[in-house]
């Protein structure tokens, strides 16, 4: 059985809740993350999402339930004696110790050799692109440096898993992109299990192996970006990751037949003359465009149906001049869209 | 409300003269007594004091430094006395301090306003209290009873000093430190001392300057002995060298200046 130790997951929460007095801000969740994937926890503030990041670092202690880490449960263990490394929001830098003293405090704690230290710290800033960077002090570095740092440091160690608790948040979005990507390409490199916390639900579709969608405390959906994004299990993870349109009770009753509330995403939906022909397998509705919103690459036309209730469509501008685009505003439309894009969702 | 006329008036706007002179009216109110003190420490006359001073004389820190061995034991008490407190209200202060920056527990509120307390009550309530405690408990007045009526004020400036400086450090920082390998102790050596360092001095000098020159808490603690201000105290009612007793106020200015003077700036250079 050689592949017993890839079974055992690198992360596992098995019915964890952590109250704050009467908030409960972990409410028995349950989640395994696997050994060397990128896993992001994506959600609202105050979903649960941080605090779950908190479990796992040891900064807090779970009401009931129990973690472990490769196996092992670690309820109560400090977070000096986990092998997890953190990325904080703010970075969380030293002030008064050079670069180079910061990334190597881990293993200075370890009492390293200072040789074997320099030559550490030399890779990780490498690996991060900084390497000329050693002598500096935290507030001599940008934004974007300062998380570059803190990204070596908390690698410089080679934790099991490497959790970051939205780290890419203080950004522009430029640098922020740019970041996404060598993130992903560094945790392929290092080949450590990365757990992500965003509230950004792009940046979790862009790097993650899977995601888990949190909302009040509880986990609504775990799964690969793709399936989170085509199969959304709830009208929560619908709405919130990406935009969708949510149809509930009589207007769903008319337009396929049943009560059950689902989603279809905009872009799904084509928006016609009235009268065109409707191929088996689709659902149409006629409507009115009752705004229409210019967004450079592609259009938004909020639309009116006339058995009560609106849609949001959007388009691409492949052929159409911003001036064509407008020049729709008010007219009657026919609205379809393919049945097999329409997903049933818990309604909640 | 945003009135274009007021913004338009650049930020570094020359105050109104009227401004700069009541400004300079009170700091001369202020510092004037101590000039005459410093003036008078020259002065050749022994007995009386005339304005303008008939001439002028350094005989006097002479005389002080070598004629009146009288001087040197309130003057060595004061010292340990400062230093003592100062070293208990260095540990007290900033143990308080974290531990009011970084729990939450009940009473917390009420331990924080009894903390600051001692410094805005006035001296001579202070002081009755503790002479009171002190008798009602049968504690003879000595060098100790004196440093622990100095330490409840000098406590007040070192938590303070910490307590700001614990304020503006993320607790992100005692985390990463824990996070990266490193136990409670570890924190405190690496991460929390070298933050709170600077603080530490400027509280510990401010403590010893405060403590160095307290007269009414230790007129009620002191039983027999003598500190410096006090002993200045009572020289005022003797009629000869009586510029001897400006030279030693000289000598106390200084010396509460200096570590002013020095705390001020050390809380100064580390904001970033």
């Amino acid at each position: 059985m050689s592949s017993a130790a890839n079974v055992i997951p690198a992360v596992r929460f098995e019915n964890v809740s952590r109250h704050f007095d009467q908030v409960r801000a972990v409410d028995n969740v349950s989640i395994e993350i696997r050994v060397g994937e990128f896993f992001s926890m994506l959600g609202p503030s105050g979903s649960g999402k941080t605090t779950c990041l908190r479990l796992i670092a040891g900064f807090e202690q779970p009401t009931s339930g129990k973690i472990y880490l490769h196996g092992t449960e670690v309820g109560n263990l400090p977070p000096y004696e986990r092998d997890v490394n953190t990325v904080f929001q703010d970075y969380a830098l030293f002030p008064h110790m050079t670069v180079a003293d910061n990334v190597g405090y881990a293993l200075m704690i370890k009492k390293v050799s200072a040789p074997e230290r320099t030559r550490r710290i030399n890779e990780a800033l490498e690996l991060v692109r900084l390497p000329q960077m050693a002598n500096r002090k935290p507030s001599q570095l940008s934004g974007g440096q300062r998380q570059r740092i803190a990204l070596a440091r908390a690698l410089v160690n080679r934790p099991r898993v490497l959790l970051l608790d939205e780290p890419l948040g203080a950004l522009d979005l430029k640098l922020r992109q740019e970041m996404q990507i060598e993130l992903k390409e560094i945790q392929k490199r290092v080949g450590i299990t990365f757990v992500f916390v965003t509230h950004d639900q792009e940046e979790a579709l862009t790097m993650s192996d899977r995601i888990a969608v949190f909302n009040a405390g509880k986990i609504e959906q775990v799964g690969s970006p793709a399936e989170i994004y085509e199969h959304p299990a709830t009208a929560f993870v619908a709405g919130f990751v990406g935009a969708s349109n949510l149809i509930r009770d009589e207007l769903a009753q008319k337009l396929t037949g049943t009560a059950s509330t689902f989603s279809i995403r905009p872009e799904k939906i084509r928006m016609m003359e009235p009268g065109a022909t409707v191929p088996n397998g689709w659902a149409w509705v006629y409507g009115t465009v009752r705004e229409v919103v210019y967004l450079g690459m592609f259009t938004r036309f909020i639309v009116t149906l006339e058995n009560g209730g609106e849609l949001t469509v959007v388009r691409q501008n492949l052929d159409e001049t911003s001036m064509d685009v407008m020049s729709n505003q008010g007219r009657r439309v026919q609205l379809m869209w393919q049945r097999a894009f329409d997903r049933v969702v818990d309604a909640k | 409300m945003f009135t274009p006329t007021r913004r338009a008036r650049p930020f570094t706007a020359r105050a109104p003269f009227g401004l700069k002179l009541l400004v300079g009216l009170v700091l001369l109110f202020l510092y004037c007594p101590f000039g005459i003190i410093l003036l008078y420490s020259f002065t050749t006359e022994e007995t009386a004091f005339t304005f303008p001073p008939p001439g002028l004389t350094a005989d006097w820190y002479r005389v002080a430094l070598f004629d009146r061995p009288d001087i040197y034991p309130p003057l060595l008490l004061s010292i340990q006395v400062a230093l003592v407190a100062t070293f208990i209200a260095l540990i007290l202060g900033s143990l308080i301090a974290f531990a009011i920056s970084r729990t939450r527990f009940f009473g917390r509120e009420a331990i924080t306003f009894l903390v600051i307390l001692p410094i805005a009550l006035p001296g001579i309530i202070t002081g009755i209290s503790l002479r009171s405690a002190f008798g009602l408990f049968g504690i003879d007045f000595s060098f100790w009873t004196i440093v622990i009526g100095h330490a409840t004020f000098c406590i007040v400036v070192v938590y303070n000093n910490v307590v700001a400086r614990l304020r503006r450090t993320a607790k992100s920082q005692t985390e990463a430190s824990a996070d990266l390998g490193a136990n409670s102790l570890q924190t405190l050596r690496y991460i929390l001392l070298p933050v709170i360092g600077t603080a530490l001095l400027a509280g510990g000098m401010l403590a010893f300057a405060l403590s160095f020159d307290e007269v009414i808490v230790t007129t009620f603690t002191a039983g027999q002995q003598n500190t410096l201000p006090i002993w200045i105290y009572s020289q005022l009612s003797r009629p000869r060298q009586r510029p001897v007793t400006n030279v030693v106020a000289v000598f106390v200015i200084a010396i509460t200046f200096i570590p002013i003077f020095l705390a001020q700036r050390l809380t100064q250079d580390t904001n970033d």
